[in-house]
């Protein structure tokens, strides 16, 4: 089966002056299957909001290809579609919401792609359900929290009926409270709505929830692998400025200490608590 | 409508009265007729009749007529100038002297002439906005406005210049707050000094506020185009006015009451 959305030696700096060339992304070649949730981490300025930006277009490379379910995004005709099929949430949650009632917000998008008013009005009402917002739909933005603005927003981009969400750092300027509760819906978009999911974090909480993490340095894909592979690694992440989750941190200093029965790839606070039972 | 209840900007009241249920545009267009009514009639018979119209709108709208006229409060200055300039500057019989300012007769007849009209004026333009929701104004202001796009009037970027605003008035309000506080914690005074030092202080609070503004807007044209967002063109709506034959006969008994008055007053 073709990749949902794919990069092809995909190459893009800001500047196009050639002397203080700083290449964002280089040599980018990645595959996103339909239905899978992938994780993308890095530090500051390690390129990932910027390949956030190349999944629906909102930049192009500067060299390389990006196909989003096989059309070129490059492709200014087609334009609209990759839109649709790909929706973006970004990390203010002031930011992105247009319109001064939570209804009409989430009809911003179906507006935009000329859906007849009756359709829009049905489309509304079940994204406000998936998100869990559809008692506040007459609210203005400014009443709600963090964390509801951004399901508002993930809202926003549910009832364009994507293909797949890219969430660009969404849980960054909120509370833990506000956190949970975003994170639970993308879960449940990506479960229940079997939307395929990027997110670009720089929570390893978050990202041990992913099927696949990919993990960016200076514009490069270094590492990539399901949560697990990824953070036993551990001596690698660390020369790339990355935390591994605290349970696998706790877990690895245990195995310095000499428990060596403890394995390096435990990720959750219960599978410590199994291992830990065994010991007896 | 209780659609609106929570935007808090302009002078909107809630209710359900007949005012409110009206189409905005209906509400808009006989706003016009009536401020074209005050400027045809020329005798306090006229302007009687044309207060006696809005009181029976303000009765029928269920507001408090003291709120309505709540509004005349900050143009009350304006209208004090103007009785003034009219009492005085006419020539005509002098019916009192005051030192060197002369009353005359057409004066005062003028004045109150005028004061009549600026007053009837206020409310009944305040009595569209204390009706209609900012959105349905919106809303009622572009379709209004839709027939006119053929010679250049941008009728969906105004509606959507407005709409951000009512969006981001609250935010930039909340975003003052935090940094006078901030500017506070760090010794700035709002309070002493005289206008000029006031106004000097207030440097400080709207650099940051600039420049966050823009920021905002970027972030925003940004998030928008990521949904789709490419002007008016083929853009459908989620909430479509409804001209209704309450509307027309509305609007037809307005029209009708206009022309009555302003041809025979």
């Amino acid at each position: 089966m073709d990749a949902l959305i794919r990069f092809v030696d995909v190459s893009f700096s800001y500047s196009s002056d050639a002397e203080h060339e700083l290449e964002a992304l280089a040599d980018i070649n990645l595959d996103i299957d339909d239905g899978e949730f992938v994780a993308v981490l890095g530090h500051n300025g390690s390129g990932k909001s910027t390949l956030a930006k190349h999944m629906n277009a909102l930049l192009v490379p500067t060299s390389g290809k990006v196909y989003v379910a096989g059309i070129d995004t490059q492709n200014a005709e087609r334009l609209w579609e990759i839109r649709q099929m790909v929706g973006m949430v970004f990390q203010n949650p002031d930011n992105q919401l247009v319109a001064t009632t939570v209804e009409e917000d989430v009809a911003f998008g179906p507006e935009n792609l000329g859906v007849p008013t009756p359709e829009i009005h049905r489309r509304v009402d079940e994204a406000l359900a998936v998100v869990g917002m559809s008692d506040y739909r007459l609210h203005s933005p400014h009443q709600l929290s963090g964390g509801q603005k951004q399901r508002v927003a993930i809202a926003g981009m549910i009832a364009m009926r994507p293909r797949c969400v890219v969430l660009d750092e969404p849980t960054a300027m909120l509370d833990p409270v506000g956190r949970r509760e975003v994170m639970q819906t993308v879960i449940k978009l990506n479960r229940e709505e079997k939307i395929t999911i990027v997110l670009i974090t720089h929570a390893m909480e978050e990202a041990i929830l992913a099927d696949r993490v990919i993990v960016m340095e200076e514009g490069r894909i270094v590492m990539t692998g399901t949560p697990r592979e990824v953070f036993s690694k551990v001596e690698t992440l660390a020369k790339l400025r990355l935390d591994v989750p605290e349970i696998t941190s706790l877990a690895n200093r245990l195995r310095q200490r000499g428990f060596d029965q403890i394995p390096n790839n435990i990720l959750t606070i219960e599978e410590m608590v199994n291992v830990l039972c065994q010991f007896g | 409508m209780a659609m609106m209840k929570n935007i808090t900007i302009g002078q909107y009241v809630p209710g359900e009265s007949i005012v409110h249920q009206l189409d905005p545009r209906t509400k808009i267009l006989a706003t016009f007729l009536f401020i074209a009514l005050l400027f045809l009639v020329e005798t306090f018979t006229g302007y009687a009749l044309g207060a006696l119209m809005l009181f029976v709108i303000v009765l029928l709208s269920r507001i408090p007529v003291k709120f309505v006229l709540r509004g005349i409060r900050p143009l009350m200055f304006i209208i004090v100038l103007t009785l003034c300039l009219h009492f005085f500057m006419t020539e005509g019989r002098v019916i009192l002297q005051i030192w060197f300012l002369k009353l005359t007769y057409e004066g005062l007849i003028r004045g109150l002439m005028m004061v009549s009209r600026l007053i009837l004026l206020i409310i009944g333009s305040s009595l569209l906005t204390l009706t209609t929701s900012p959105i349905l104004l919106t809303d009622g202001i572009e379709s209004l406005l839709k027939p006119f796009r053929a010679v250049g009037v941008p009728a969906h970027e105004l509606a959507m210049m407005m709409t951000i605003a009512l969006r981001f008035i609250p935010t930039l309000v909340e975003e003052t707050e935090k940094i006078m506080k901030a500017q506070m914690a760090r010794g700035a005074d709002f309070e002493s000094g005289n206008i000029f030092h006031r106004a000097k202080s207030l440097i400080p609070i709207l650099i940051p506020l600039f420049v966050s503004a823009f920021r905002r807007a970027d972030e925003l044209a940004v998030a928008m185009e990521a949904r789709g967002y490419r002007g008016g063109e083929g853009r459908t709506r989620f909430r479509v006015l409804k001209f209704t034959r309450r509307d027309a006969a509305a609007l037809i008994l307005v029209a009708g009451l206009v022309i009555l008055v302003g041809f025979c007053f």
